[in-house]
C-alpha cells in the first residue's frame, strides 16, 4: 500500500467542493481511500487519528489544501494526484468575463445593487467576522455556519438589533424568505403561514407538511438553536415575530421552540400573547412548560403543521389533530415483528437532520426505553461511544462531531451509508430508523444513497432488519418526493409521510420485538 | 432594513457553499458569490484582533473618514524650487536623506550606497568613491529617511544639501512636501546607485541651470496645480508612478509660455526641453511630492487605520499609519517580478527600493493600473489583469477618489486610503509598480516590474493598533 500527501498552497476551497473532487478520485482503480481538506489544526488532528503522518502535513496552513491518498501501488496514487491537481485547477479558472470575482462581502454587495442579505456558510471559526462585515454593509445575515462561539452570537445579534437587521443563526440550516430558499430549504407553495424556528430541519419538515396539506408558507425565518437561551435572550426570535406580525401575507405564525431560558420564555410568551395573529407553538426538546397555557400548543411538527393549516383556513384545530391518518399501521407492525430472530431487539436511528433526530428521540421514548443519543439532553443518556451504538440508540450524524472538516450528511450521505452497514451487521438490531431530507442545498439523490446501502447490507448480512424512513420533501423539490420515496420502497424500506409517524411505527415494531426477544422476559419494558 | 428584506425578494451575497447561491438563483432571485478565503489567512490570533477592533467599528470608521477626507480634499500645488539646505526645515550640510524606513550606512544596499557616494562627490565632500565611503562610515553624516523631513525620493532617495528640491504645498491645509529632481535621463542614474561623471554632470546641471530656471518660472506662475495634471494624465494612459509620458508633457506645456517669456539663455531653455524630452520619468518626483503633501494631511488622526506612507530602502519595507504616530512597521524588502533589461538577469536585481510607493499610498500608481494598461506589459500581463489590479485594490481601501477617474472603468475613482484592517482581513497586498536597481553600486537601472508590500508590515501595525486601544 502506498500513502501520499500533497499540498496546494493558498487555494481555499470549501469542504463540499473538496468532497466532490475526492469522490471522483475514490472511484479510480487502485485507490483505497482519498481525502482533501484545508490544513487547519482540527483537520490535521482528525487525519492524524485516521492514521496519516502529522509530520507530513506540517507545512500546510488553514489556507492550504492537503490531499491525502492511499492506493494499492505507486502508479494509481500518482494518477490520483494528477487527477486531483487537474480538478483543482479547473476550480481555479474564475468567471467567464475574466473580471475577478469579488473577494469580500462588501465588494460583492457593490456588484449587486440592493443586496440585502448575506448567506454565510464558511467554517465557524471564520464566520462571525464575515457576519460582522455583512451587518456593517447593511445586510441581513443568514448564518448557516455552526461552531460560532456564543459570545460572538450575542455581539452579532445585539449589533443587528441596533442596526435593524436580522441575524438568522448561527447554525441556522434553513430559511425561506419570500419563496427564496436559504441554505437547506424545500420548494414549498407560497401561502399564509409564517414560521419562526430555532431549528433547521424542523423548519423543513414543517414547511413541507404545510405544503403537502395544501397550504403554503409566507416566510420561514431561522434563528439558530441558541437564540432562546437567556444568554442570547431571543433577540432574533423576537425580531422575526415582529416581522411576521407586520407582514400582510402572514395570517398564522408557527413558532418552533427549543428549551428557552426563564427570562426569555417570559418575554417571548408575552410577545406571542400580544400578537394579533394566531400563533402555534411547537414544543421541542424537553421542556413542556414553554407551551403550557398556550392557546395552540403542538406536540410535534406534524401536529403543528395541521394546526397552522386549519387556522389559516379559518378553522379551530382540536388538540389531537394530526396530518395523516394512521390506518393500516397495525398490519405493518404484525408483519414486521412476525418471525424476527430472538436476538433482534434494538432500534438504531441514523439521522441527517438534527431536529428530526430530536423529534424522533422524544417520540421513541413513548415506546422504548432507555434510548441513548449523542444529542440527548440528559447527560446520563448521552451515547458513550458516538462511533459505536449499543442498545436503543439515536445518532444525529449532522452533529459537530461528524461534520468537523467534512460536509453535512444532508450533502454527503455516504458516511451514514457506512454506518448503516455497521448497524445492520449487529445481530441485536431489529429496526433502523432514518430520515431523508430533500430540497435545495441537499444531496441530489439522498434516498438513492440510502437505498443502495440497504441493498448492500441485506446482501452482506441477510434479512431480519426493518428499515423505517420518512422523506422530508415536496414534489416541487429538485429530487422529487415521489421519486425518492419510490427508491426507498423498492429497496424494501417502510416509508411514512412524516418523521414522527415513522418514529411511532419504528418504536412500536421495536417495542414488540424487544418483548418477544431473548431480553424480553429478563428486562421489563 | 429587515422590513425591506421581507417586502422585496432577498438579494443575496453568498459566502461559502456555492450551491446555496445556485438555489437562490433557481428561485428567481439574485446571488453574487464571494471568492472567499479565510480572514487573516486563517490566523486565529489575528482574527481575534480583528474581532476585538470590530467593537470600535464606529470610532475607527469616523477616524478613517476624517483621514481620507483630508486626503481627498488636499490640493497639492508646486510652488517653488530651492536647494535642500535652504528650503527643507532642519536640513544641515551633513544631512543625507535616503528612501524608506531608517537604515544605517553599514546596512544600506548596494545601489543606495552608490547614490550616497555620488552625492558626496557632487557635494565636494569626497573626490572619489574611496573617500566617499570613508566619510560615509565616519559617523559625521546624519543619515535620515526622507519621510522624516516631509520629503520623498525615488529609488535610493538620496538628497543632500545643495541639490535643488521641488516644494509642494497642500493649499487646503498649508503643509509642505519636498522631492528632488528626477535623475533618470540615463539608465545609469544617481537614484539607481550610479555615480560616474555622466551622473555628476546631470547633478551639476540640475543645480546650476534647471533648478534656478524652473524655480523662477514656477514662482512667476504663482504655482502649478499638480492635482489637475495628475487627473488629466490618468485619463491619458499614465498611472503616475512608473509611466509619466502624458504628465511630463502636460507639465512642459503648462510652463512653456512662462519659460519662453522669462529672459533665459536660449541654449539653457533648449537643454531643459531636451532633458524633459529624453526623460520619461521627469514628472515622477512631482507626482511623489504631491502625494506626500496629500498623505501627510491625513496623518495623525487618532484611531485611524489608514496607511499614510509606504516606503522601501532596498533592505526593508516600512509603512506608517495615520493613528499610530511616527513609527515604522517594517518587513524585509521583497524581490520584484518584472522585465530585466538585457544583459541583466534577476540575480542582478536589488530588492524593492524607493519612496515612490507614496503614489500607491495615495491611490495612484499600481492602484490606477486600469488607467495605464500598457504597464502590465512589464509582467507579461493582460489588459483584464490591469483592470483587475485597480478593482482588487478597492477591497483594501477606504474611499474612491472622484478627482482621479479612470475612463475605461466608466470613470470609476481610484481606490484610495489603504486600511490595515482590510489588508490583514483579505490577505490582499497593495500592489506596486517600480523600477529595479542593480544590486551593486554604480550600475543604475536594470529593469522594471511589479511587487507587493509584505503582509508583515500590516500585521505589525494592526497589532500596535490593537494594543493602543
Amino acid at each position: 500500500m502506498i500513502v501520499r500527501i500533497a499540498t496546494k498552497k493558498n487555494c481555499y476551497q470549501d469542504s463540499v467542493k473538496l468532497m466532490q473532487i475526492t469522490n471522483h478520485i475514490k472511484a479510480m482503480p487502485g485507490i483505497i481511500t482519498a481525502a482533501a481538506f484545508m490544513g487547519t489544526d482540527n483537520n490535521k488532528a482528525t487525519m492524524s487519528r485516521a492514521g496519516f503522518d502529522l509530520a507530513q502535513m506540517d507545512q500546510a496552513g488553514p489556507n492550504d489544501i492537503l490531499f491525502l491518498v492511499k492506493g494499492e501501488d505507486e502508479a494509481s496514487v500518482e494518477a490520483a494526484i494528477v487527477r486531483y491537481q487537474f480538478a483543482l485547477d479547473e476550480q481555479d479558472t474564475g468567471s467567464e468575463t475574466g473580471a475577478p470575482a469579488p473577494r469580500s462581502v462588501s465588494s460583492a454587495g457593490s456588484m449587486l445593487p440592493g443586496a440585502n442579505l448575506a448567506l454565510i456558510s464558511v467554517p465557524g471559526e471564520y464566520a462571525s467576522y464575515e457576519a460582522f462585515k455583512a451587518l456593517r454593509a447593511g445586510m441581513n445575515v443568514h448564518l448557516f455556519s455552526d461552531n460560532v462561539p456564543i459570545e460572538q452570537e450575542i455581539r452579532l445579534k445585539k449589533l443587528g438589533q441596533r442596526l435593524g437587521l436580522l441575524v438568522m443563526g448561527p447554525d441556522c440550516g434553513t430559511s425561506i424568505i419570500g419563496g427564496v430558499p436559504l441554505g437547506f430549504a424545500n420548494v414549498v407553495a407560497s401561502g399564509p403561514v409564517g414560521i419562526v424556528g430555532a431549528s433547521g430541519t424542523g423548519i423543513q419538515q414543517l414547511s413541507v407538511l404545510i405544503d403537502r396539506l395544501g397550504s403554503g408558507v409566507s416566510h420561514a425565518i431561522g434563528v439558530g438553536g441558541r437564540d432562546l437561551t437567556d444568554a442570547v435572550g431571543g433577540i432574533s426570535t423576537s425580531m422575526a415575530l415582529d416581522v411576521l406580525e407586520d407582514d400582510d401575507q402572514t395570517k398564522v405564525i408557527v413558532l418552533i421552540s427549543k428549551p428557552p431560558g426563564t427570562q426569555t420564555r417570559k418575554r417571548i410568551i408575552e410577545k406571542v400573547k400580544a400578537s394579533s395573529k394566531p400563533v402555534v407553538v411547537i414544543f421541542f426538546g424537553g421542556d413542556k412548560s414553554f407551551v403550557d397555557g398556550q392557546e395552540y400548543a403542538a406536540a410535534n411538527l406534524e401536529q403543528g403543521a395541521a394546526m397552522a393549516v386549519a387556522l389559516a383556513a379559518g378553522k379551530e384545530p382540536g388538540s389531537d389533530i394530526i396530518s395523516f391518518p394512521r390506518d393500516g399501521v397495525g398490519d405493518i407492525v404484525v408483519k414486521e415483528t412476525g418471525g424476527k430472530a430472538a436476538s433482534r431487539k434494538y432500534l438504531r436511528g441514523l439521522f441527517s437532520g438534527g431536529s428530526l433526530a430530536a423529534e424522533a428521540l422524544l417520540e421513541l421514548n413513548e415506546y422504548i426505553s432507555p434510548v441513548t443519543s449523542n444529542i440527548h439532553p440528559d447527560p446520563a443518556l448521552k451515547t458513550a461511544d458516538v462511533d459505536k451504538s449499543s442498545g436503543h440508540t439515536v445518532i444525529d450524524m449532522g452533529d459537530d462531531y461528524f461534520t468537523q472538516g467534512r460536509p453535512h450528511p444532508m450533502i454527503d450521505p455516504y458516511y451514514r451509508a457506512e454506518r448503516l452497514l455497521a448497524e445492520w451487521a449487529d445481530p441485536e438490531v431489529a429496526v433502523i430508523l432514518c430520515d431523508v431530507v430533500l430540497g435545495h442545498g441537499c444531496h441530489p439523490n439522498p434516498a438513492g444513497a440510502l437505498a443502495e446501502a440497504v441493498k448492500e447490507a441485506r446482501s452482506q448480512y441477510g434479512e431480519g432488519v426493518t428499515v423505517v424512513a420518512s422523506v422530508c420533501g415536496t414534489e416541487k423539490d429538485p429530487q422529487i418526493l415521489s421519486v425518492q420515496e419510490a427508491l426507498l420502497k423498492e429497496a424494501g424500506v417502510l416509508v411514512f409521510p412524516t418523521n414522527v409517524f415513522a418514529a411511532q411505527v419504528a418504536g412500536e415494531i421495536t417495542r414488540i420485538s424487544f418483548e418477544r426477544s431473548d431480553a424480553g422476559d429478563k428486562k421489563a419494558y | 432594513m429587515t422590513k425591506k428584506l421581507i417586502n422585496s425578494r432577498p438579494k443575496v451575497v453568498n459566502v461559502g457553499v456555492d450551491t446555496f447561491g445556485d438555489s437562490v438563483k433557481a428561485a428567481g432571485s439574485d446571488s453574487v458569490q464571494v471568492d472567499w478565503r479565510p480572514p487573516a489567512q486563517g490566523d486565529a490570533e489575528l482574527i481575534n484582533i480583528l474581532l476585538a477592533l470590530e467593537e470600535y467599528h464606529d470610532e475607527i470608521g469616523k477616524a478613517n473618514e476624517k483621514a481620507v477626507e483630508k486626503v481627498l480634499a488636499a490640493q497639492p500645488v508646486w510652488i517653488d524650487v530651492g536647494p535642500a539646505l535652504d528650503v527643507i526645515p532642519g536640513f544641515t550640510p551633513d544631512t543625507v536623506l535616503h528612501a524608506g524606513p531608517p537604515v544605517t550606512w553599514e546596512d544600506m544596499c548596494g545601489p543606495m550606497k552608490g547614490a550616497v557616494i555620488g552625492a558626496l562627490i557632487f557635494e565636494g565632500r569626497a573626490k572619489d568613491k574611496d573617500e566617499a565611503v570613508a566619510l560615509a562610515a565616519s559617523g559625521t553624516l546624519k543619515f535620515s529617511p526622507c519621510h522624516h523631513f516631509n520629503a520623498v525620493g525615488p529609488m535610493s532617495g538620496v538628497i543632500t544639501a545643495s541639490m535643488p528640491v521641488i516644494v509642494v504645498e497642500n493649499k487646503t491645509d498649508g503643509n509642505l512636501a519636498y522631492s528632488n529632481f528626477n535623475s533618470e535621463k540615463n539608465r545609469k542614474a544617481l537614484s539607481f546607485g550610479a555615480f560616474d561623471q555622466d551622473v555628476q554632470d546631470i547633478l551639476i546641471w540640475q543645480r546650476d541651470v534647471m533648478g534656478p530656471m524652473l524655480g523662477k518660472a514656477v514662482r512667476e506662475m504663482g504655482g502649478i496645480d499638480l492635482k489637475a495634471i495628475t487627473a488629466r494624465a490618468l485619463q491619458m494612459g499614465d498611472e503616475c508612478h512608473n509611466r509619466h509620458v502624458a504628465s511630463t508633457s502636460l507639465l512642459l506645456r503648462e510652463m512653456m509660455p512662462t519659460l519662453a517669456r522669462l529672459d533665459l539663455p536660449r541654449e539653457q531653455l533648449a537643454e531643459l526641453a531636451d532633458y524633459m524630452l529624453h526623460n520619461d520619468w521627469f514628472f515622477l518626483n512631482f507626482s511623489m511630492a504631491a502625494c506626500k503633501a496629500t498623505m501627510d494631511s491625513g496623518h495623525g488622526v487618532p484611531m485611524s487605520t489608514m496607511v499614510t506612507a509606504m516606503a522601501r530602502n532596498g533592505v526593508k519595507v516600512g509603512i506608517r499609519v495615520s493613528g499610530l504616530g511616527e513609527k515604522w512597521f517594517t518587513a524585509p524588502a521583497p524581490p520584484i517580478r518584472g522585465l530585466m533589461f538585457p544583459p541583466f538577469t534577476e540575480k542582478d536585481a536589488n530588492p524593492d527600493m524607493g519612496d515612490s510607493t507614496i503614489t500607491e499610498t495615495c491611490g495612484i500608481g499600481a492602484f490606477a493600473m486600469a488607467a495605464a494598461p500598457a504597464m502590465v506589459k512589464l509582467v507579461g500581463g493582460t489588459v483584464a489583469e490591469a483592470i483587475g489590479f485597480t478593482k482588487t485594490m478597492a477591497d483594501i481601501t477606504i474611499a474612491e477618489n472622484k478627482a482621479y477617474t479612470i475612463p475605461t472603468l466608466d470613470f470609476l475613482g481610484t481606490p484610495t486610503g489603504i486600511d490595515i484592517r482590510k489588508v490583514v482581513d483579505t490577505g490582499i497586498l497593495p500592489k506596486i509598480n517600480t523600477g529595479i536597481a542593480h544590486r551593486q553600486p554604480g550600475y543604475g537601472i536594470v529593469g522594471a516590474g511589479i511587487t507587493e508590500i509584505p503582509m508583515e508590515c500590516f500585521v505589525a501595525a494592526l497589532k500596535a493598533m490593537y494594543q493602543s486601544i
